[in-house]
């Protein structure tokens, strides 16, 4: 499952992208992120899962274009700590930041 | 004295009820409930085997457990059933977590997805939840499980209560929006912005202008058309695609929004053949509430389910 996490505005798309079917729930991405903003718990969005998977915490969905963005100068120059920790590659980012922060 | 002032509340969409006549439900193993309390609507659904047994569909209250209470009541207000005799029931929506019957909440994405792939047929694959407050787009396998999501619930623009902030200002009943915006001559350019407080002044500017109202709303319907189909893009659109929750009842939008995507949502009836034949009523909006209650049943067919009852 693809489970996008975030928001969509007038001034673009705001997701963190994850891809459930890559995820193995080792919290990695949760342990590096400086806000504190991912979370490892059960699926939400599939209550037949039984491993845990990594997602956004709920209280932040809304927020995540303002509690990423440090992470992001100069998009793609750095790849967020994240995506970087993720050993199966299941996150991403959209591409509102790009558009913000890329050069 | 002073005559008593009469005002019409052109949002007020009617309430619903139903019971299924041809169900025994004494002589059903496993009754399950799904109560979907929605931040505008509440519906609450009661299954018997996983077949439809009953229904309720009335509107959100200030407050969660009230609403549930009351969608419960509703649905079961034409038959002797007793929400004791409901095996496992499952909120979702908005308010799920203050379900005060449920055992289980499950996120009404997972439960559109579900409730859609019942109600409209394994071929479905792309779902648009057009809620009270939010949109959500769903791609779905044929299992009924989400295979990609994406949700906007920043803003209301877009949604059922903008239609009903809508519906108030121009004083015309909120079913009524829909045929009324295709009795135009032409059609008008949509309204420049979709938040619900700066559409609705630009929808009073235009009033004032003179513009015809069927034009206003046929200018609004294609603004929440174009608003979606934003939505849509980013995820992708497959067939069959449908379209859940209050807003589908909504002709102006839906012919508008297949006309800009290019594809034709799936008619609205029952997939199974003989719930058509025995006329049973089709309601979009009670997707979520019918994944629900089909989750309870898997779960307790599975031994997975969770054995408290709160209330």
């Amino acid at each position: 499952m693809i489970a996008n996490y975030g928001f969509k505005d007038g001034s673009g798309d705001w997701y963190i992208v994850f891809d459930t079917d890559k995820c193995n729930g080792c919290g990695k991405c949760a342990e590096v992120c400086p806000k504190k903003v991912l979370e490892v718990g059960p699926d939400e969005f599939d209550i037949f899962r039984e491993e845990p998977v990594a997602a956004v915490k709920p209280e932040e969905r809304k927020k995540v274009r303002y509690a990423c963005a440090p992470c992001k100068p100069g998009y793609g120059a750095t790849p967020p700590p994240c995506v970087v920790a993720c050993e199966p590659g299941a996150i991403s980012h959209s591409e509102g930041w790009k558009i913000l922060y890329g050069r | 004295m002073a005559e008593e002032v009469k005002t019409q509340e052109f949002w007020r969409w009617p309430e619903t009820n139903w019971v299924n006549p041809d169900i025994d439900w004494k002589k059903g193993k496993v009754i399950t409930a799904g109560v979907d309390v929605g931040s505008v609507s509440t519906q609450a659904v009661i299954m018997v085997d996983g077949e439809l047994f009953g229904y309720g569909n009335t509107r959100t209250g200030s407050d969660s457990p009230n609403s549930a209470r009351k969608g419960m009541g509703y649905a079961l207000e034409k038959t002797d059933m007793k929400i004791e005799n409901i095996d496992y029931c499952i909120g979702t929506g908005y308010g799920r977590v203050n379900v005060p019957m449920a055992q289980q909440s499950i996120t009404e994405i997972s439960c559109h997805a579900r409730g859609a792939n019942f109600m409209y047929g394994p071929e479905v694959r792309t779902v648009m939840d057009m809620g009270g407050q939010d949109c959500k787009a769903i791609n779905v396998d044929d299992r009924g499980k989400v295979l990609n999501f994406m949700m906007n619930d920043k803003c209301a623009a877009g949604t059922g209560r903008g239609m009903e902030v809508f519906a108030d200002l121009i004083r015309v009943p909120v079913w009524d929006i829909g045929p009324r915006s295709f009795q135009i001559a032409k059609e008008p350019p949509m309204i420049s912005s979709t938040c619900v407080v700066f559409a609705k002044s630009e929808v009073v500017g235009l009033l004032e202008s003179g513009m015809p109202e069927n034009d206003i709303m046929a200018a609004y319907c294609s603004a929440m058309a174009h608003r979606i189909m934003e939505l849509l893009n980013r995820l992708g659109v497959k067939e069959k695609f449908v379209i859940t929750g209050g807003i589908a009842k909504n002709k102006g939008i839906v012919k508008r929004l297949e006309k800009e995507l290019g594809i034709k949502t799936a008619d609205r009836a029952w997939y199974k053949k003989e719930y058509i034949d025995k006329g049973y009523p089709f309601d979009t909006q009670l997707a979520g509430a019918i994944g629900a209650s089909l989750f309870g049943n898997a779960l307790l067919k599975m031994g997975k389910a969770k054995s408290a009852r709160k209330a």
